[in-house]
């Protein structure tokens, strides 16, 4: 696991003062004859997972490599290169920021036979490669945004809890402890800091029901389990910077009267799985966890506890049963987890976004915190911009920005000559929104509204190229795939939905099946246990609520407007375009196309599979 | 707190209720049925079937009365026509994943799906999609399990993992696949069974039947003989069922003040000896080295002839009994008075003490 190399404490920058070459042409003389001079020299490389699967680790090695090559000590090169967590800009990576000197520049798109020539005529000659450098949408995607959580992420090494420290980290937990309990869930209710995991309960009215329990021992968790496809914000944050997630859950205890903590994070997140663990070491080493936290007289431990990443293990209690080790699967809320959670015993549950806005909040002030986002949905938040998009990450914005902002200014507008049909707001949970609605601001309340949800903070955004029948069948495939089988009309109600929206994109659609799925679509929402199956119909109900004209093309006649579903496509062979070439007839699996050499080839509609190969085959796009 | 009396109305009736009761159990203090399927008096409440949802006026929605806690001033509905409608949706999403084949199922005139479709007056066509077609399952002496008409509301799973506490089956697989089964669906006999038939006892359908009954008469044909276990004891009560002067089969009494119900192997199942062929029905005497068959009154005189003899020669501590567990309270009580007023003699004991 890459995650496990260490860097040394304190040596975050390469500082040498007093030792800094100053010319740049000097210094390429020095190179050129073979003599090196120690430089101010940062290099920080996107060593997120999103940076990994693109290749991060080569492109890291391979300035190793160069470096050593010129004459630069295997020591300093170590000591340059950073392994950085997300910066947000996947679309581009890896990334790679080169501060020399005071001047930082940043490079996309970085591949190790790069490396090279940005050595040379960067790092040696003082001449960044101008056309490997970011554009100005890079610039737009970070200007616009208002980076409180993930201004670290980035900027600081997340496998030093000295880094952390050096930028205020821990003086939370100080604060913190020199007040009363009482005094933190105050700070935290005027706040108004509502949970991220989807819901958005106010996390102060969560403490203070659980700290007016009359049970000893008590329980604080953090929800990592992410499950939702289309999310990657609290691995950012934990991969980022995973000291303020842990930050956020010793106030947290202290506040609820907790001494131990869980951590239930999915094993497919091995990168933040060890940077947590790292960050528990140092942090226990360093006296923030353990018995008598910064000899308050206050014990806290946190344990992690890995799940085998079943999406509704997210949802609170099924993730309570897990760590008990038992099936994950929602229980009854006969009582609240604040009263009976894990091993029943009173338990607060909060979002890893939600922990590490805490530590903000409680050094800044609540004060200070709604001064971001508005006035019933307060503070910022993490977004996953993905879809049709120019530039796609994550992004953090005050709470309020509207759907246009985020995904024209942030987000560059589309990709080439698409426009924008929906997009589609927290996962398999939530909602499409219609293009029209596109200056709704986002904050919880007004999601809800239009029929979605905040959900986990996942945006996927579609153009005119996809089917919304299609993408409902998507996320009730997933959803049905996920559902515990606990309660009847999630259980058995999604896959009757699943299998009508097959027949509909199959052209085998009935007549009244839209108003069976609006019927049993609400009965699922009304009638299920768990948010699971109280949020899985939103994505078919929504989309027949703004896109119903495109159910009625596929049942009425057996048209799919966005020609993505294959049963229903039409192919034809234009007589005008056909060059007489033949090669559609020996690609066509079932021989529904009739050729002779010399003559134009002939499409027998009865036999045509729909398989889209002659189509395919065809070099003069006469098949359409 | 027994004496925190909260005020509930109930279609139309008021019920006085304490903090910790849920709707299904103010409904019945006031003696409304609210249909269920997942609910035993044996289990926690589990809230998978939803047929209970009920409506509590100024409720967005409807909520499921056996996980629902009441509240002072509640008002609940039981049968309005949108929980009706509801619940038909419920039973006709069931019946589209189930043989719906009673008349060859074991449990008909026994099972709370018949009932509940008949009352609701659904079928499976509504939803009719997939079906799981698997395997019968007879790998059990006891025990057959018929996974196609399972409904998973988990009773099984619950009794034998929180009651029984062998942990012998679990719900397994996700979404629409989930069903209960042993670990890695090996043979039921093999994974810590106990063959208690703990499950075949809460199962509301025919998913679980008891083999050795198979074919045997359905549950309208059984004379009930409420009786208790002669095994142990404990005094388990159940009932024998009788159909032409056999015993087919033993059902739970619920009722039971002893074991609610619940039972072990040998009350369950343990009941081939009435019929048996090999059952000694007369006493037998040892005469000159031969077993012989004679009648009641020779055999009690001649124990009543030689303990006399006995005692007079030896003395009261020279005798003793020891009684069975598999006799009835009243029964030990007797031959204690016995042993001790007749024989003056305190050697009695009974092998229920171990
Ligand atoms: C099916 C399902 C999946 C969920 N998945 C997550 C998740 O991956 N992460 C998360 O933080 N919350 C998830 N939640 C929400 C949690 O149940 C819970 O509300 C949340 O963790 C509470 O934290 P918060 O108050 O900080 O938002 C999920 C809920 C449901 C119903
Ligand atoms: S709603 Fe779905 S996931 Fe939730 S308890 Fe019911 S079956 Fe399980
Ligand atoms: S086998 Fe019977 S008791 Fe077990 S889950 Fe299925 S229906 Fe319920």
């Amino acid at each position: 696991m890459a995650g496990q190399t260490k860097t040394r404490p304190g040596t975050r920058k390469v500082s040498r003062a007093g030792k800094k070459a100053k010319a740049t042409t000097a210094s390429r003389s020095k190179a050129q004859s073979g003599v090196q001079a120690v430089k101010d020299l940062t290099i920080k490389v996107c060593m997120g997972t999103g940076g990994l699967a693109a290749g991060s680790q080569d492109v890291i090695d391979e300035f190793a490599a160069q470096l050593r090559v010129c004459g630069i000590t295997a020591d300093i090169v170590k000591k340059c290169v950073n392994k950085t967590g997300c910066r947000g800009f996947c679309a581009k990576d890896v990334l790679v920021e080169i501060t020399l000197d005071g001047e930082t520049a940043v490079y996309q798109l970085v591949t190790p036979d790069k490396v090279s020539r940005i050595v040379q005529e960067h790092i040696l000659g003082g001449d960044p490669v101008e056309q490997w450098l970011v554009g100005p949408e890079y610039h737009a995607f970070h200007d616009k945004q208002t980076k409180i959580l993930l201004k670290q992420c980035g900027q600081i090494d997340p496998e030093d809890i000295n880094a952390y420290i050096e930028i205020g980290g821990y003086e939370g937990v100080k604060k913190a402890l020199s007040q009363t309990p009482f005094e933190v869930i105050e700070e935290v209710k005027s706040s108004g800091l509502r949970g991220r995991g989807g819901a958005g309960f106010p996390t102060g009215l969560k403490w203070e029901f659980c700290s007016m329990s009359s049970e000893a021992v008590r329980y604080i968790i953090c929800n990592a389990d992410e499950g939702d496809p289309g999310a990657f914000m609290d691995r950012a944050i934990i991969e980022g910077n995973p000291h303020s997630v842990l930050e956020g859950m010793i106030i947290g205890g202290y506040a609820i009267g907790a001494k131990e903590g869980y951590i239930y994070i999915r094993a497919e997140y091995p990168l933040a799985v060890g940077r947590l663990e790292i960050a528990i070491e140092q942090a226990k080493k360093r006296g923030f966890l353990g018995k008598n936290v910064l000899r308050s007289g206050y014990d806290f431990e946190i344990r992690i506890k890995q799940g085998a990443g079943a999406f509704v293990c997210g949802e609170a209690s099924a993730l309570m049963r897990s760590i008990e080790g038992k099936r994950g699967m929602p229980r009854a809320k006969l009582w609240r987890s604040a009263v009976k959670g894990l091993w029943d015993k009173p338990t607060v549950l909060n979002n890893v976004e939600t922990f590490a806005n805490i530590p903000l909040i409680i050094l800044n002030g609540a004060e200070w915190y709604r001064g971001f986002g508005t006035e019933r949905s307060t503070g910022t938040k993490v977004f996953a911009l993905t879809g049709k998009m120019k530039n796609t990450g994550l992004i953090e914005v005050p709470m309020g920005m509207t759907l246009r902002e985020m995904i024209f200014d942030i987000g560059g507008g589309m990709t080439g000559k698409n426009t924008l049909k929906a997009v589609q707001t927290g996962g398999p949970s939530g909602g499409c929104i219609p293009a029209r609605h596109l200056d709704l601001p986002v904050d919880f309340d007004s999601l809800a509204s239009v029929g979605s949800m905040m959900g986990s903070g996942s945006m996927v955004v579609v153009d005119q190229t996809t089917c919304m029948v299609d993408l409902a069948k998507f996320f009730i495939t997933f959803t049905q795939h996920e559902s515990c089988g606990k309660c009847v009309p999630c259980r058995i109600g999604t896959k009757r939905m699943l299998e009508t929206l097959t027949r509909i994109t199959e052209g085998r659609g009935r007549e009244d099946d839209i108003d069976l799925l609006i019927e049993l679509g609400n009965d699922i929402k009304n009638a299920s246990l768990c948010g699971l199956g109280q949020s899985a119909p939103n994505p078919i109900l929504s989309t027949i609520e703004f896109f119903r004209e495109e159910y009625e093309a596929h049942i009425k006649y057996g048209r799919c407007p966005a020609n993505v579903c294959k049963s229903l496509r039409q192919y034809l062979i234009s007589p005008e375009a056909c060059k007489m070439c033949g090669k559609c007839s020996r690609v066509c699996p079932s021989g529904a196309i009739k050729w002779e050499p010399r003559h134009t080839a002939e499409l027998d509609k009865t036999k045509c599979v729909k398989c889209g190969a002659c189509y395919d085959a065809c070099p003069f796009n006469a098949i359409m | 707190m027994p004496d925190e009396k909260l005020r509930i109305t109930i279609n139309g009736k008021v019920v006085l209720c304490s903090r910790d009761e849920t709707i299904l159990d103010a409904a019945k203090k006031a003696e409304v049925r609210i249909p269920t399927l997942c609910y035993d008096e044996r289990l926690e409440p589990y809230g998978g079937c939803r047929l209970c949802i009920v409506e509590i006026k100024d409720f967005p929605k409807p909520v499921p009365a056996c996980t629902t806690r009441v509240k002072d001033k509640m008002v609940i509905s039981t049968e309005t026509d949108e929980v009706r409608r509801m619940r038909k949706n419920i039973l006709a999403l069931l019946l589209s994943n189930h043989p719906n084949d009673c008349m060859r199922c074991e449990a008909t005139g026994n099972c709370a799906l018949q009932t509940l479709s008949y009352e609701y007056e659904v079928d499976g066509t509504r939803f009719a999609g997939e079906t799981w077609n698997l395997p019968i399952r007879n790998d059990n002496p006891f025990i057959t399990y018929d996974p196609n008409k399972c409904i998973l509301c988990g009773r099984c799973v619950r009794i034998c993992n929180d009651v029984v506490m062998a942990g012998t089956i679990e719900l397994t697989g996700r979404g629409f696949d989930s069903r209960p089964d042993t670990s890695f669906g090996r043979p039921r006999s093999l994974d810590n069974c106990e063959f208690c038939g703990q499950c075949v006892s809460t199962c509301p359908t025919g998913a679980l039947i008891d083999r050795k009954a198979v074919g045997r008469g359905r549950a309208y044909e059984m004379t009930k003989v409420k009786t208790t276990c002669p095994y142990c004891g404990t005094g388990c009560n159940f009932y024998l069922n009788v159909k032409d002067g056999e015993v087919v089969k033993v059902t739970s009494d619920f009722e039971a003040p002893v074991n609610h119900g619940n039972l072990c192997i040998k009350g369950r199942y343990g009941y081939d000896f009435i019929h048996s062929q090999e059952r000694i029905t007369s006493p037998i005497i040892k005469k000159g080295g031969q077993y012989v068959e004679s009648t009641w009154d020779e055999a009690l005189d001649l124990v009543a002839q030689r303990l006399g003899e006995i005692l007079q020669e030896y003395g009261p501590s020279s005798v003793g009994a020891f009684s069975s567990a598999r006799c009835t309270n009243e029964e030990n009580f007797l031959l204690s008075k016995l042993v001790r007023t007749v024989f003056k003699s305190n050697n009695v004991d009974c092998c229920a003490r171990v």
